[in-house]
């Protein structure tokens, strides 16, 4: 006979990352049997909140699913509705939306590494407590966040919830010499980024290698942020309105952040999907850093997320030096669009990965129906995936404590937003025990 | 002893702890005056400890954060709630005004695995507040003007004025006289620095109401500007849509389309 005994252990919310959650592992007989990562953040319903409202408002609305990456959903949410529209707002507003982006991959990068991640790796449980032995460090990650919140700024008014972005363009064109002033600033702060990605290669980091599908975007000439085509390490190659062909979100009892599958599979996005995929559409000088590192890109370590974070700081500055350089104010900021009805697809790369939205307008330009697909509900399998070898791995007889911490940083390499899709962690061991 | 300060999230967007992460030096020098006991997405984890000032991010709508909204009040001598959710519902206070369980049905295969109140409400009207910041976001000033005013023992100074005196400071044109187009300056609480005006565009009331606003007043002059009923109640009824002088503005505008 089988007697269960279930000891659940109660441990405070995981500590630094964006929201709560619970991982639950049940354990028999020494040996992980079932592992959960339970995400409880409060639903805030954003779909419906869409529903009958204008066109005109939706990137304001879209922007508060996230206070880290705010320019992402406004660039998903502000793509789909033109393209619905057939608007094409020119190569100014596509430049300048670059730059937007640029911003929010600085911010919300340097924030993950060095507020988030490198305590793990150097054995600290905070950002202040890591300054005290690390200060020059933790100032260079706070000047690079900072830098990227004032290219936010530039074309946003606000780094949080920026009001820049509508359709058809930007609000507002900011003037020559405050853009002159932000790019020499860029250009100053260029090999302290550089430095960035150095020391995250020279960090203690574990050596594990695992199995797992890629997917990014894909555009024929740049890095993709904005734009391009949905790809994989394993042949997938759709547009966006093809989105929902090939990836499924369905809900798990132990969830309130929906998980999104590959063609019935777990998948990657984020920093270091995109780089494995992208290594050819890298500005030369990013290559040739990523090539002096000692490490071998395309990586399966996902601890490698760190380094190709850092990576994208700098891919990210040099577009926008570079993209500022040539800037003109324009004889107007936006065009103007027609609503027209249908539906309409937007996909861009959100910091911690893909970003896909629908949106089924009518034609007087309402929201019928909207759909988001944040990248925290399409890493969540792919967590739990990663956290199942990585704590059989290190063994369940190490003790809680162990498991937590081990636990954590794995999760934290995907940098959940927890407010996008989900909540952070405390952990339940449940001991089944044959008696 | 150094006093204890703690940052709770309830339901948002994180946002708002964003203004505490971007200060910058100055969250390195915040971090020596106070003991900073728990934040979770900075690192220090102790919900339940005893502290001087409770920052509340986000709104309430979970029965289990119903009950832990209680637990905090207890535990700290100052609560201050930090941008619109934890001061009027926030954004997603608008399911307040439709079916939220249907919504959830909506949204999730299983809705009965999904814990969640009808509506989403404000912090104050569970316990006791000392102060609020409005804004959707608060800012890194209002933040450490809060924790100052406060660890000096003094009332803590707060906006309240119009965006409208405030876009007039700034000397920006107003959007409303010059291009027609339908700010909500003028029932706005100041603060944010009147950034959508300077930006050439209307103010959508994200700093939620000022004193005294004449959301009545405002409302028949977008009318007169050309809005539909429903137009106007959108105006009203968005970020800030569950505080009182919108909602009531709103609504009513909603029931006349109705009509």
């Amino acid at each position: 006979m089988t007697e269960k005994r279930r000891i659940p252990i109660q441990v405070p919310v995981l500590a630094r990352v964006e929201g709560e959650g619970t991982l639950e592992l049940h354990v028999r007989d020494g040996a992980i049997e079932d592992l959960r990562l339970r995400i409880f953040e409060p639903p805030r319903m954003f779909e419906k909140l869409l529903e009958g409202r204008d066109y005109t408002e939706v990137a304001d609305m879209v922007a508060r699913i996230c206070g880290i990456c705010p320019v992402a959903y406004q660039m998903s949410a502000v793509q789909a509705i033109e393209s619905l529209f057939g608007a094409e707002p020119g190569p100014w507003v596509r430049d300048m939306r670059r730059v937007f982006y640029c911003g929010e991959w600085i911010q919300s990068h340097s924030l993950h590494i060095h507020m988030l991640a490198a305590p793990d790796f150097l054995g600290y449980t905070s950002i202040t407590e890591m300054a005290r032995e690390h200060a020059d460090e933790v100032r260079r990650g706070l000047r690079l966040q900072a830098l990227g919140n004032e290219i936010i700024r530039l074309l946003g008014a606000r780094s949080v919830h920026p009001v820049g972005a509508r359709i058809g363009g930007f609000h507002h064109a900011p003037a020559r010499a405050q853009v002159d002033a932000l790019r020499e600033k860029l250009q100053a702060a260029l090999p302290e980024a550089e430095a960035l990605v150095r020391w995250t290669a020279a960090l203690n980091l574990p050596t594990e290698e695992q199995e797992f599908t890629a997917v990014s975007l894909r555009h024929p000439r740049e890095y993709p942020m904005n734009e391009g085509r949905m790809v994989s390490n394993r042949g997938l190659d759709i547009s966006a309105d093809r989105f929902e062909s090939r990836f499924v979100e369905h809900q798990e009892a132990h969830s309130t952040a929906l998980h999104c599958l590959h063609d019935g599979k777990p998948y990657l996005v984020g920093p270091l999907a995109r780089l494995n995929l992208n290594l050819d559409r890298l500005p030369a000088p990013v290559r040739n850093l990523a090539d002096g590192l000692g490490i071998e890109f395309p990586s399966r370590n996902m601890y490698h997320s760190i380094v190709a974070r850092a990576l994208e700081i700098v891919v990210a500055m040099r577009e926008a030096i570079r993209l500022l350089e040539v800037y003109d104010e324009p004889s107007a900021p936006y065009i103007s669009v027609t609503p027209r009805a249908g539906t309409g697809y937007g996909c861009t790369e959100a910091p911690r990965g893909l970003l896909w939205h629908r949106y089924d307008i009518d034609a007087a330009g309402a929201v019928i129906k909207a759909r988001i697909v944040p990248p925290t509900s399409q890493n969540q399998a792919r967590m739990e995936e990663d956290l199942r070898t990585s704590l059989r791995s290190l063994g369940v007889r190490q003790g809680e404590a162990a498991l937590r911490r081990r636990g954590e940083m794995v999760i934290r390499n995907y940098d959940p937003c927890i407010s996008c899709a989900t909540h952070f962690l405390d952990l339940r061991v449940h001991e089944l025990t044959h008696a | 002893m150094k006093p204890r300060i703690s940052v709770h999230k309830f339901a948002s967007c994180d946002g708002c702890q964003l203004a505490f992460l971007n200060l910058g030096e100055e969250l390195l020098t915040l971090a020596q005056l106070v003991e900073i006991v728990h934040f979770a997405e900075a690192g220090p984890v102790d919900p339940d400890a005893a502290v001087d000032i409770a920052f509340i991010e986000g709104s309430v709508s979970t029965p289990e954060d119903a009950g832990r909204i209680l637990r905090i009040r207890a535990n700290s001598r100052y609560l201050v709630t930090v941008g619109a959710c934890a001061t009027s519902g926030g954004l997603q206070a608008l399911r307040n005004f439709a079916d939220g369980q249907e919504w959830l049905a909506a949204i999730y295969a299983k809705p009965e695995y999904v814990q969640s109140l009808a509506t989403s409400t404000p912090i104050s009207q569970h316990v006791k507040v000392d102060l609020e910041l409005w804004g959707c976001p608060v800012s890194g000033r209002q933040l450490l003007a809060a924790v100052r005013a406060l660890l000096f023992g003094v009332p803590p100074w707060y906006e309240k004025d119009k965006v409208c005196l405030e876009c007039k400071r700034r000397q920006s044109v107003c959007v409303m006289v010059a291009k027609g187009v339908p700010c909500m300056g003028a029932v706005t609480r100041s603060g944010c620095g009147a950034l959508c005006p300077s930006f050439g565009r209307d103010c959508y009331a994200c700093y939620g109401p000022a004193e005294n606003p004449n959301a009545e007043s405002l409302a028949r002059r977008l009318e007169g500007l050309g809005l539909l009923p429903e137009a106007v109640a959108r105006r009203f009824l968005f970020i800030n849509g569950a505080a009182p002088a919108f909602a009531e503005a709103g609504l009513k505008r909603r029931g006349t389309a109705r009509d």
